[in-house]
């Protein structure tokens, strides 16, 4: 564990943590010991965000820095044997809307907390989430949204899900700007979140992990 | 006895306006954003809305009849837009039948329409950046203004001249006509809604807006940098950020004034990256608020009302957006009262300012 770079990656200095993730891989440090490092680095900048210290930008940045690491690293992990994930989450913003951000960050966060993710995209329809979530058999299905049509394309996929006797195979979460209860009572979803650690730990409770 | 359209017409003006200035009003005026809503209810497709003239005047006139708001809202210029965007193959919505169900409204589609190594291009001059590198990128048929020589480069006889041989290649005379063809699109949907506001003046409805802005920050985030890119900028090119607000406030304040032209006085502003989910209060002090209060502060020295939509939550930074005039300018909610009513406490000058 570089505590210099978990250091530099939680209070958002890019350069300097590109500096010493490259310094780290030209001196031979295991990889998996510098992606450790940004997990840790991650786990740190999640909790702030919970905690309203972070807000939407600071994650942005973390990506962004994660990525630039994960890029660096990807010749040196050839081989390596992927770590052990916690669980599968299939996503996508549904059939209708075109909005994505959020929708990212939550991809973003899930996968950095261990969960094995497949994010289908925007404008989903439900028969395409029915088809993967035979194919990829997740634990947890996230349905995003941003526009009050979303609330119909939900409700559209749960019954689709349920249509298929899927129903109980999956969690299935909402999320995106105009969600609250009410919205996951009348799509009878099984839980709604407010931003993307809700994700990550409504995803923890039904899969498990800590 | 009925009352003749310019008493109602009075009636409704001056309602609006005591409210505004915390004056107690015969009752509590009443603004709608229809949205699509009026296509709907008259049975037609959003698509069709945005493409047919007369059914879409027809529509909207009837639901402000029918729902009697105490100011109307124009469609044309925010929906009548199918041909146009159409004819200059425009890239930054998806719209009915273009991309997204003939029931749904257009959606934006998130873009870097400028580059993060472009911030100097744009501030040495934005309009130049505009034509030859933002309007290639958003209208696809002005892909060849790219070609074109620095329009600022184009000055006297003997600065400048020879630079129009740039125009004469077949692409540019394309992208010419389709320009002009254009003009003429322009020309009905402006005239549309001339039409209609004329029509509504006769039915006794004030229009709630003669005008619209933007903050600067959401125009940099929305249209040129892209949500993602413009909070990356925070970290990487914070000063080129602040650089670009400056450079875009006196623009924002010019579109938002064209209100006072029209001969009315309150200009809509949608606001959507300031809000608690998108930016920490130190970050909202820092990048968004600033330049947001004087585009507030200039358009009220000029006489006009800024109608403020936050479109979420703000609960964390309402003493910040409490620092404006008492009785000028509107705050509108979203989520709606409640949020301000259950910390009145906190932001009573806010209450006492802003209605």
């Amino acid at each position: 564990m570089s505590e210099k770079l978990v250091d530099t990656l939680v209070n958002m200095k890019e350069q300097e943590a590109l500096e010493i993730a490259k310094e780290l891989i030209e001196s031979g440090e295991d990889p998996l010991e510098i992606l450790g490092s940004c997990s840790k680095a991650m786990e740190v900048v999640g909790k702030r965000f919970e905690t309203g210290e972070y807000f939407l930008p600071q994650l942005v940045m973390a990506g962004e820095m994660l990525r630039q690491v994960s890029e660096m690293l990807k010749p040196k992990l050839k081989g390596a044997v992927q770590s052990e994930r916690l669980g599968k989450v299939v996503i996508g913003t549904v059939k209708g809307d075109l909005h994505d951000i959020g929708k990212d960050i939550v991809v973003f966060m899930l996968d950095v907390n261990g969960f094995d993710v497949m994010d289908l995209g925007i404008d989903v329809p439900p028969d395409k989430f029915v088809d993967v979530i035979k194919e990829f058999q997740p634990e947890v299905v996230g349905l995003s949204g941003f526009l009050t049509l979303a609330f119909d394309s939900m409700k559209e996929t749960v019954d689709a899900i349920r249509g298929a006797n899927l129903r109980d195979k999956v969690k299935i979460m909402i999320g995106g700007g105009q969600i609250d209860d009410e919205i996951r009572r009348y799509t009878e979803a099984d839980a709604y979140g407010l931003n993307a650690m809700d994700a990550v730990t409504l995803s923890r409770g039904w899969i498990g992990g800590s | 006895m009925e009352k003749a359209p310019e008493q109602l017409y009075q009636e409704r003006e001056k309602r609006t306006h005591d409210a505004i200035q915390l004056q107690v009003p015969d009752r509590v005026p009443i603004m709608s954003l229809f949205g699509f809503f009026p296509a709907r209810y008259a049975g037609i497709t959003f698509e069709e809305a945005m493409y047919d003239y007369d059914k879409m005047m027809k529509a909207w006139v009837d639901a402000t009849v029918e729902f009697q708001p105490d100011m109307y809202e124009n469609p044309f210029t925010i929906r009548y837009l199918g041909q146009i965007m159409e004819t200059l193959d425009f890239k930054q919505l998806k719209w009915p039948g273009h991309g997204c169900d003939v029931m749904t409204s257009y959606q934006y589609i998130e873009g870097e329409y400028m580059k993060a190594d472009e911030y100097d291009a744009f501030l040495f001059d934005p309009s130049d950046f505009m034509v030859r590198t933002y309007w290639p990128r958003v209208f696809g048929a002005f892909d060849p203004f790219k070609n074109l020589p620095p329009i600022h480069s184009i000055i006297t006889y003997y600065m400048g001249l020879g630079a129009f041989a740039a125009f004469d290649s077949p692409e540019i005379e394309s992208a010419l006509e389709t320009l002009l063809k254009a003009a003429k699109e322009a020309k009905r949907l402006i005239g549309g809604a001339m039409e209609y506001a004329e029509r509504m003046k006769q039915l006794g409805f004030p229009p709630q807006f003669g005008g619209l802005s933007q903050s600067p920050f959401d125009t940099l985030s929305d249209f040129f940098r892209g949500t993602k890119g413009a909070m990356l900028d925070m970290f990487r090119h914070p000063d080129k950020i602040l650089e670009a607000c400056e450079k875009l406030l006196p623009i924002m304040l010019q579109i938002g004034l064209s209100a006072k032209s029209r001969g009315h006085r309150r200009v809509f502003i949608p606001l959507h990256k300031g809000l608690d989910g998108f930016m920490s209060p130190e970050q909202f002090n820092t990048f968004f608020w600033p330049t947001l209060r004087k585009l507030i502060l200039g358009l009220i020295d000029e006489g006009l009302n800024p109608f403020l939509l936050w479109e979420g939550d703000c609960t964390s930074r309402l003493e910040t957006i409490a620092d404006i005039p008492k009785g000028k300018a509107v705050y509108w909610f979203e989520p709606p009262f409640y949020n301000v009513h259950r910390h009145a406490r906190r932001c009573e000058g806010l209450l006492q300012k802003a209605y």
